[in-house]
């Protein structure tokens, strides 16, 4: 029995790609390239990282949405990678997602209630009444009054539709959501209506959550431990308060300077990355953020970094980055 | 002090369909100096896009129309300009950039065609000028190797980069007033640090006044001067930003500041929230369009519109504005 609920180890997904001349050409994209971390119970693990980084390729390989290349996943002691499907239909229950657009996720055609139905059907085929009582019980906990239950997605904002695609991830109750962009397509004034109904559930239920993000405030406000991938790889992971005061890779604080601060007068004084994210087919020698890296030396652009932990009093900050390793001649 | 670039007075815009009309931009006025920066915010559905479609005459027709009100840009009425003038004055004086360059840009056409198209038109320029011409504002927004990049595709630029190319293609006739509609909006934070940089940049050298449509207050906060602060169609707050964001008055304002999630040295158990949601244009509330997610609100909000008035340094339309003394102007 080990404390965490989520443990992700040497997780890997590559992507065959076919191009070229007659498609003769076989490149691989390294879309998740060796990720390991560790989720706690009731514990919030924040991912960022820029679009095209990998976060949600991660997210998805986690619940074998999209099957890992290779690497292992255990939840709550059970290992998630090497069930068979029916094995992995059993799990499933345990593990939920919540994504972007609620729209997208929702299906027009059924109300409210019929949605909520399904996945307690499928997983606990109980009598109708005990099925109904639950749609209710899941439609209080989320906010939503009784007659959600019988209009249609249509029929709701943003905030609400994203309240009935958190009730439908809770419908099974499970022990992880893992919630991708969950909150990027709301107003601010509804989007902290969410995060707060997040984090009663965590309270209440104690679930544990991946809190996939490209928005550092709200990662911050939401996490215990927060990890930063860069080309499909975490380069730093510590957590939460450690990472945003004491930010140890050059990306981070790269990452962390870049959010506009709503402080007028404050600007002018960052430091701008500059270039694009490179291609994940080709990503470059070394340190693939060297080439944009403000810091970089030599060494940087031969050899990969080794995963340094800078952690003290048993909390893990660790760094794939030359500058913190003492074995580099700087 | 300068005479103002564009007034735009009172300006209402109606959508209607079969179903009737509901007001989307609503008694909006405000004006720009030659080289301001005006942010105009608010959360979806407040009326900040469709007010700058309004100003630059491309309302989805015939569903919307300026159903009262004046647009003014350099003393010409627009409002009332037959399209074909209009169509002379967008791209040469009036500019627009969009949330997705790759919608607004044709992709079966080579970034370069497009903008020498735009150059040859306004500016009557050669091609071998209009090419060099874009070729340079291609460079002044950072984007490398210019002469090779200019004939590309939309497609086979980055979104930074397509964004950039957007930037360089509404600026390289020189307007006087460009409108950016969430322009980093779709961008990641360190391109859009960059990106924001270089409309600064080149804002100052070129004296271009920006109207900058964003719901990120914290754009607003590094990039304008000034900001209008827009909810159902209203303006309910106009302030410089250093006045918005120290002292903001109506109470929309001050609730939306507080509910930005911002990277904090000590986190709060609880994000400040505001109840509820937007109201529908079709169902909008009698009196104050806030009150009914207000908690400052009483009979009088309820009952009767505030009308904008000046706050210090701000002007609000709030019956219970936010700092305790109403100053003399």
């Amino acid at each position: 029995m080990t404390a965490a609920m989520l443990e992700v180890h040497d997780l890997r997904k590559h992507f065959p790609v076919r191009g070229g001349l007659l498609r003769r050409s076989n490149e691989v994209l390294r879309a998740v390239d060796g990720v390991s971390f560790e989720v706690g119970r009731a514990k919030t693990f924040g991912l960022v990282g820029e679009s095209g980084c990998g976060k949600s390729t991660l997210g998805r390989s986690i619940l074998r949405l999209i099957e890992p290349t290779s690497g292992r996943v255990i939840l709550d002691n059970t290992e998630i990678t090497g069930l068979d499907a029916t094995a992995l239909k059993r799990q499933r229950k345990h593990m939920q997602m919540i994504f972007q657009d609620p729209y997208a996720s929702l299906s027009p055609r059924r109300t409210v209630g019929q949605t909520l139905d399904e996945p307690l059907a499928l997983h606990h085929p109980g009598d109708a009444t005990e099925r109904k009582r639950r749609v209710l019980e899941l439609l209080d906990i989320v906010g939503l009054g009784a007659t959600a239950r019988h209009r249609y997605p249509h029929e709701f904002s943003g905030g609400q539709r994203q309240r009935i695609g958190i009730a439908r991830a809770l419908a099974v109750e499970p022990k992880l959501i893992i919630a991708d962009e969950a909150v990027s397509a709301l107003d601010v004034s509804v989007q902290s209506q969410v995060l707060n109904l997040l984090a009663d559930l965590q309270a209440g239920l104690g679930l544990s959550f991946v809190f996939i993000s490209h928005d550092l405030a709200v990662v911050q406000h939401v996490s215990h431990f927060v990890g930063v991938m860069y080309l499909g790889k975490l380069v730093e992971t510590a957590p939460v308060d450690r990472i945003y005061s004491l930010p140890a890779h050059p990306y981070t604080r790269a990452l962390l300077d870049a959010v506009p601060v709503a402080t007028p007068g404050d600007r002018g004084k960052r430091l701008v990355l500059q270039g694009d994210v490179p291609s994940p087919l080709r990503p470059p020698a070394g340190c693939p953020f060297h080439p944009r890296c403000p810091e970089a030396m030599p060494v940087c652009a031969r050899r990969i970094p080794r995963t340094i932990d800078l952690g003290q009093d048993g909390q893990p900050h660790r760094v794939a980055c030359h500058l913190h390793d003492p074995e580099i001649d700087q | 002090m300068t005479s103002p670039l564009l007034e735009v007075e009172n300006l209402c815009v109606e959508f209607s369909d079969d179903q009737g009309s509901v007001r989307a931009v609503d008694r909006v006025s405000f004006q720009i100096r030659p080289g301001q920066t005006l942010g105009i915010v608010g959360e979806s559905g407040c009326g900040k896009s469709v007010t700058s479609l309004a100003l630059m005459g491309l309302l989805p027709q015939p569903a919307g129309r300026v159903v009262s009100g004046s647009v003014r840009l350099a003393g010409t009425e627009l409002t009332r300009l037959p399209e074909k003038r209009l169509r002379h004055i967008r791209g040469a004086e009036l500019s627009m950039i969009f949330q997705e360059p790759l919608t607004a840009l044709n992709p079966v056409y080579t970034i370069g065609a497009q903008m020498i198209a735009v150059l040859r038109r306004h500016e009557q320029l050669s091609r071998r000028a209009a090419r060099d011409r874009a070729v340079d504002m291609l460079r002044r927004v950072g984007i490398p190797l210019p002469e090779k990049r200019i004939d590309e595709y939309p497609h086979e630029l980055s979104g930074g980069m397509r964004q950039r190319a957007m930037i360089a293609m509404a600026l390289s006739c020189r307007p006087k007033l460009l409108i950016a509609d969430e322009p980093t909006t779709a961008l990641d934070v360190t391109t859009q640090a960059q990106v924001l940089e270089q409309i600064v940049a080149l804002q100052q050298e070129l004296g271009t006044a920006v109207i900058l449509i964003t719901h990120d207050l914290g754009v607003v906060a590094e990039t304008c001067d000034s900001a209008l602060v827009m909810y159902c169609g209203q303006v309910v707050e106009q302030a410089p930003v250093a006045a918005l964001f120290d002292s903001p008055r109506h109470r929309y304002t001050q609730a939306l500041i507080e509910a930005i999630p911002r990277i904090r040295p000590q986190r709060p158990d609880r994000l400040p929230v505001i109840p509820g949601t937007v109201p529908d244009l079709a169902e909008l509330p009698q009196g104050c369009r806030f009150a009914p997610r207000c908690a400052h609100a009483d009979d009088l909000c309820r009952q009767r519109q505030p009308a904008l008035e000046q706050m210090g340094r701000s002007h609000a339309a709030c019956f219970h504005p936010a700092g305790n003394q109403r100053e003399p102007s």
